[in-house]
């Protein structure tokens, strides 16, 4: 029987799928309140999301963790659907296509990390 | 009696002796309203050209055999009536994805070496003797494995695999459902040797959940759930391997 090698793609696919996850419970209410009922003034408070309250939500544990998890998980999310939609299209998981999907996704996760640390507690 | 009735099927030909590629040829088929497309193809082989080469053998959706894509889609053609698309042309092709030996007849020896690789049998757990008598299974347990047992090998689900199309070593639906259904089977110990073809990088992460080999199967054996439930055991596999090593993939 031929041999053959272990797929490093539960890495990958484990991150996708917690991203979906995110996605699929927060993105939609996050789209709400970010992108509809803040901007229209509808429902909520308009010093909602003021540049106070969103430090003071960055600057908490929760929060911290919370806009993290939501930023780091979406974008390996996003970066394993294009990588696989790229390979859809006849551009085959070369070292271009993993760098600017799984690449990008990584960069994005050490920004965030970095960012929210240093915006203290 | 009705007047007779005529559909127009395009079959795309192929003889390796003359052709340099695959030509279509178009045959003005009398029908009635019980005919399949496979005696639509048979009268063809009959009546026009003898030389037209197809599998098939049970006219009844049993054997496996005689699959084609129909207007693009792959079927079984004993399973496809003419009735439903005439007076449109109907429009049969060798099974997508395989290459084509003659005419609608493909080459599945990649298939079967898939198939094999999966061992598609029992591996017992321990070995018993005849005198141990025979293995016990609950309903439920019968019922964790039965829909997959249903696989007739028709590969139409191959033809439907866009990734299958993108990397013929995927291992693929048809078998991967295989694997899942001895997998499942309480009698069956051989999980962990599987687990080195399903966890390979011809394995279960090929898939990228499309489902329409599930769509296309004549049998209902969704083996599109089968390859996924698998990435999830296969994802533990991955990761737990160092806390409870127990074979598997190197």
């Amino acid at each position: 029987m031929k041999t053959r090698k272990r797929s490093n793609a539960p890495i990958f696919w484990g991150l996708f799928g917690a991203g979906g996850m995110m996605a699929a419970l927060f993105g939609p209410v996050m789209v709400f309140i970010t992108g509809i009922a803040v901007p229209l003034g509808l429902l909520l408070p308009a010093d909602t999301m003021s540049y106070p309250k969103m430090l003071a939500f960055a600057q908490s544990f929760i929060g911290k963790g919370f806009i993290f998890v939501a930023v780091f998980l979406f974008i390996w999310h996003a970066g394993h659907r294009i990588f696989h939609s790229l390979h859809e299209v006849g551009i085959h998981g070369g070292l271009v296509a993993k760098l600017s999907t799984y690449g990008l996704a990584a960069i994005v996760t050490v920004i965030s990390g970095v960012a929210l640390l240093g915006i203290g507690f | 009696m009705s007047e007779q009735k005529i559909i127009e099927i395009e079959v795309l030909r192929y003889l390796p002796e003359s052709d340099q590629a695959p030509r279509p040829e178009v045959y003005k088929v009398p029908f009635t309203d019980d005919m399949s497309v496979l005696q639509g193809v048979q009268y063809i082989k009959d009546n026009f050209d003898g030389s037209l080469t197809f599998r098939w053998s049970c006219r009844m959706a049993i054997c496996g055999s005689c699959g084609m894509m129909i207007n693009g889609i792959p079927k079984l053609s004993c399973e496809a009536f003419i009735r439903d698309y005439y007076p449109k042309r109907i429009s049969i092709e060798a099974l997508g994805n395989f290459p084509i030996e003659k005419d609608l007849v493909v080459d599945l020896s990649g298939f079967i070496e898939k198939l094999e690789a999966i061992q598609p049998y029992i591996i017992p757990k321990e070995p018993r003797t005849v005198e141990e008598g025979e293995y016990i299974q609950t309903p439920a347990q019968f019922a964790d494995y039965i829909q997959f047992t249903s696989c007739i090998n028709c590969t139409l689900c191959y033809a439907a695999c866009p990734q299958v199309g993108l990397n013929p070593d995927f291992i693929g639906p048809g078998a991967m459902a295989l694997m899942h259904r001895y997998n499942m089977d309480s009698r069956d110990g051989g999980q962990a040797r599987r687990m080195e073809i399903a966890a390979s990088e011809e394995g279960v992460y090929n898939c990228s959940a499309v489902g329409y080999c599930s769509e296309v199967c004549p049998k209902k054996v969704d083996p599109g759930n089968a390859v996924n439930i698998n990435k999830i055991n296969a994802g533990k596999d991955y990761f737990l391997r160092f806390l409870s090593p127990k074979g598997g993939a190197k």
